[in-house]
């Protein structure tokens, strides 16, 4: 595998340290770290940061009980574990949990150019994006930060070349239009904060209805 | 699928054989170590152990400074404390997840608590990435367990260095009081300091992870 080039943003990482980020950047940042030891490093010194400010800020006293509370417990049945989820052919464990543990269900978006989409809400949406070799993706600008994680294939637009593991994050003053490079399809995560805008292919009208 | 009370048995004792090495070769890595912080050696005791008064130890180090955190951040003393016996009692349960070589006592129970409060907050839990495990016979590296000891020790000097506005918008970001828009136009957030003060740190983390496989 060619080695990653495109990492997550500085903010971001610490923001996903924090737990700030919003669900569908979380689960793009989560999956790039499952295939990035530059940033599985980074966020981890995020965290180291973070729990220097957790050792060194005050403490406040405990209620007497808590510690004979807790100590008690030691014995008891361990909490239930939420499984860590497991890569599945190209789709690293974070992007099966947003599928739970399914195949992507793919609706066809015209030219070839397919989409699941893994999560929509208020807070942004969550897809996986399916391009055959040499097309491109409908020209679109976006209003808010759109996050891109190659996990086949590969593409490119004004900004470079993304292979698998690359991520780009674009913001609201980008107007690109990734090509898929030849060879195999490329299937991308790609998460957004807002509705995308797409300037062709679909009518504005439409948009709703594909829920791009 | 079910198991039976002599798989359960068997599963059992190779536990405790994998255990003992694991207890051996790490005591080793603590006496090579003259360095390891206090936490760092309870902490593996009760990873290997199960030992209880190390336990003890580390909750008197560590409870009052988690309320004090998650107090910090907004929440009243009792839902604090709630947080503290959860996190807690995680540390007890999770402890086979502590790898010194990889992260801090601190920066673990951290990244705990923050997993902790965001399950309470969303339905759908916090993503994740996948976990790395070392091999079975992995010998622990008792150069990278200090370095990454030394690292942290450099952060918190370099945190305290800072001033007090930076410090402060430094917490707040860790607290999670700050989103990540916020985060990106604070052009004063010392970002930079921190992953440049830990530069030494990433490189040797890096080397580590690529010797990692998945579970
Ligand atoms: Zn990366």
């Amino acid at each position: 595998m060619s080695e990653i080039t495109h990492h997550i943003p500085e903010p971001m990482l610490a923001a996903y340290a924090a737990g700030t980020l919003p669900p569908v950047f979380e689960t793009v940042v989560a999956t790039h770290v499952s295939m990035c030891a530059t940033c599985r490093a980074g966020m981890q010194a995020h965290e180291m940061a973070g729990g220097a400010v957790l050792e060194e800020g005050g403490a406040v006293d405990l209620s007497d009980a808590l510690k004979a509370d807790v100590l008690a417990l030691l014995d008891g049945p361990a909490p239930e574990d939420r499984p860590a989820p497991k890569r599945k052919g190209i789709y690293p464990g974070p992007v099966m949990a947003a599928l739970k543990n399914r195949e992507p269900r793919w609706k066809s978006l015209g030219m070839g150019v397919r989409q699941s989409i893994l999560m929509d809400g208020p807070d942004g949406s969550l897809r996986l994006l399916y391009i055959p070799p040499g097309r491109a993706v409908p020209d679109h600008g976006h209003n808010g930060i759109e996050m891109t994680l190659v996990l086949q294939g590969s593409f490119s637009d004004e900004t470079g070349a993304f292979g698998v593991g690359d991520l780009e994050v674009a913001d609201e003053e980008l107007d690109h239009t990734p090509v898929a490079g030849e060879g195999l399809p490329c299937i991308c995560l790609a998460a957004t904060d807002a509705p995308l805008r797409f300037h062709s292919v679909l009518p504005r009208l439409l948009q709703p209805l594909f829920r791009i | 699928m079910l198991m039976t009370a002599d798989m359960a048995y068997d599963t059992g004792k190779a536990q405790t054989k994998r255990l003992a090495r694991r207890v051996q070769r790490d005591r080793k890595a603590v006496t090579d170590g003259q360095d390891m912080t206090d936490q760092t050696a309870w902490m593996l005791a009760v990873r290997d152990a199960r030992d209880k008064a190390a336990f003890a130890r580390l909750f008197d180090f560590y409870a009052p400074r988690l309320k004090g955190f998650v107090m910090r951040g907004g929440m009243d003393a009792a839902l604090a404390e709630e947080i503290v016996q959860d996190v807690m009692l995680t540390v007890w349960h999770k402890a086979a997840q502590f790898d010194p070589e990889r992260a801090q006592v601190s920066g673990w129970i951290y990244q705990i608590t923050r997993n902790r409060q965001i399950d309470t907050i969303r339905r759908t839990g916090r993503a994740m990435p996948e976990e790395l495990k070392h091999e079975d016979d992995h010998e622990p590296d008792a150069g990278q367990v200090l370095a990454m000891e030394q690292e942290a020790g450099k952060l918190k000097q370099a945190l305290s260095r800072l001033k007090p506005e930076q410090r402060a918008m430094i917490e707040k970001a860790y607290l999670g009081d700050l989103t990540h828009q916020e985060i990106r136009d604070q052009t004063g957030l010392p970002l930079g300091t921190i992953k440049s003060r830990i530069r030494l740190g990433l490189d040797r983390l890096r080397h580590e992870l690529k010797e990692l496989r998945e579970p």
